[in-house]
């Protein structure tokens, strides 16, 4: 299974055509304490860069854009009863949605791991 | 030395004296009205909980202190009343009150702490405390009005601290302070840890607690004091406005602001009798219009039904789908677990119990018209 990074600090793990995607444990420590999760419906398209999911911290709310175009196959209903996870388990069972992928080439454009920590170092 | 590293903005940012101690602390620093502060240390939620079981710090030194010195009580008074609707004649010494700067249509310029010292020797001298982003505006608004006599004194040397929470109290009693009996909203002098500070009992946090004046010079000292309690936890701006708001108390420039009136924003309590009998203060036509006919417009609070929060600007709708007001402050309430909100709605829409429906990115959430405070006020009323 292969994981890529987005600079919006998302994380994609991929296996055959399907994304699982979740917000990265930078992302998590800079949120704060999560509240509130939105999720998209099953079956919704989404377009790279479009709102894929909203994210609420107990200041702030922040989208959570789609790293990758498809149609979304699954959501994290646990997030409903515990956002927390999110902040407890952001890269595991904090994830948000999958997507099965209309384009596997825009993976092409997404950082690996080591890019990602290497980006993250810079800020 | 710390290096004071800044980001790229137009003015520098200021610092309090207790910067470097926040940056030990791992705690978190955003700008905020012009000063480097903590947001949070180890967490909003956890934060809050702690204040609300056992006592939270909270640097709050960006904010103004300033002494107003006149000859004597009712002329210092008389010289504040011109530009506040609370009546400060009647502030009785070692005593605290809320209230406002008003403009002249009635709008709230910025609200304040006014403390009279237990002390016959300082007849004559009140203190102030204003909002931090409001303060130089305040000071010089402050200034243009007064009559020879009495004068304004900056007290930029000073510190300002916030123990919070029902610990608070047992904290200063076991740092050698005598304040156990001290009613809410008393003023007056203490040591604390050996040093020289002017406390009230009072804070916005809904708990009881006080507010710790101390000079810059002390002010280390004093935070290492209070910190070292185990009962006491540093507190960030995050938790202080989700405990302020389930206090059901306005943050200025968001509840409250140069379009709302004190009656408007629920703050009629702040004006007393005398006062609103005689007026003689800005705005006082509107405000003694609205007492008498009713605002238009009520300082509401809102409880959304689920989980989401509803943030400021959202709109407000009433059920059959009339725009009928905006939310002022809202997010997550730790203590209440679950949303919580403020905001104004038409006067006909304000009776608690009312449903509303919220626009929140578009879609309608259910919300309905509640009491404020969210959490119950904890203040310490004497025994």
């Amino acid at each position: 299974m292969a994981k890529f990074f987005t600079k919006d600090h998302e994380w994609l793990s991929v296996d055959g055509n399907v994304a699982t995607v979740g917000i990265t444990d930078y992302a998590q420590q800079q949120l704060g304490d999560v509240v509130f999760v939105e999720l998209p419906e099953v079956g919704k398209a989404v377009t790279k860069g479009g709102e894929a999911a909203v994210v609420e911290s107990v200041k702030a709310a922040s989208e959570v854009y789609a790293p990758v175009s498809g149609t979304v196959t699954d959501v994290n209903a646990a997030l409903a009863e515990n956002p927390a996870t999110v902040n407890e388990a952001p890269e595991t069972e904090g994830w948000f949605v999958r997507i099965e992928l209309s384009d596997e080439g825009e993976l092409a454009e997404l950082m690996d791991e080591a890019a990602y920590r290497a980006y993250v170092d810079t800020l | 030395m710390v290096d004071h590293a800044q980001a790229a903005t137009e003015t520098p940012l200021r610092y309090t004296p207790l910067y470097d101690r926040h940056v030990a602390l791992g705690a978190r620093m955003v700008p905020f009205a012009g000063y480097s502060m903590p947001v949070q240390y180890e967490g909003i939620i956890a934060e809050h909980a702690h204040t609300r079981a056992a006592a939270g710090l909270f640097d709050v030194s960006h904010m103004g202190q300033a002494f107003l010195i006149g000859p004597d009580h009712d002329t210092t008074a008389a010289a504040l009343e011109r530009l506040v609707p609370a009546d400060i004649r009647a502030l009785g010494r070692g005593r605290q009150r809320y209230t406002q700067f008003l403009n002249p249509q009635g709008g709230i310029l910025d609200d304040l702490m006014v403390s009279r010292s237990p002390d016959a020797a300082d007849d004559g001298t009140l203190m102030l405390i204003v909002n931090a982003a409001c303060k130089d505006d305040d000071f010089a608004h402050l200034e243009a009005s007064l009559p020879a006599g009495v004068r304004l004194q900056r007290a930029d040397d000073r510190a300002l601290l916030a123990l919070q929470g029902p610990k608070a109290v047992d904290v200063l009693v076991r740092l050698g302070a005598d304040v156990a009996d001290w009613p809410f909203m008393t003023a007056s002098q203490a040591t604390i840890a050996g040093i020289d500070c002017s406390v009230t009992r009072s804070g916005y946090t809904g708990e009881d607690g006080f507010e710790i004046s101390v000079r810059n010079t002390n002010a280390v000292a004093l935070w290492d004091a209070l910190v070292a309690d185990d009962d006491v936890k540093p507190i960030g701006l995050g938790a202080r406005d989700s405990l302020r708001l389930e206090g059901g108390l306005c943050l200025y420039g968001h509840d409250i602001d140069q379009a709302t009136t004190p009656v408007e924003a629920n703050l009629l309590w702040s004006i007393q009798k005398r006062r609103r009998e005689e007026g003689g203060f800005p705005g006082d036509h509107v405000i003694r219009e609205q007492i008498a006919n009713g605002a238009p417009r009520l300082r509401v609070g809102i409880r959304p039904e689920g989980r989401a929060p509803a943030r400021e600007g959202t709109e407000i709708l009433s059920r059959d789908g009339q725009p009928i007001g905006t939310v002022t402050s809202g997010g997550f309430g730790p203590t209440v677990n679950g949303p919580v909100a403020m905001g104004y709605v038409a006067a006909a829409h304000a009776a608690a119990g009312t449903p509303v429906t919220l626009m929140v990115r578009g879609k309608p959430l259910a919300a309905e018209v509640v009491a404020l405070p969210f959490v119950p006020a904890r203040f310490y009323r004497g025994r």
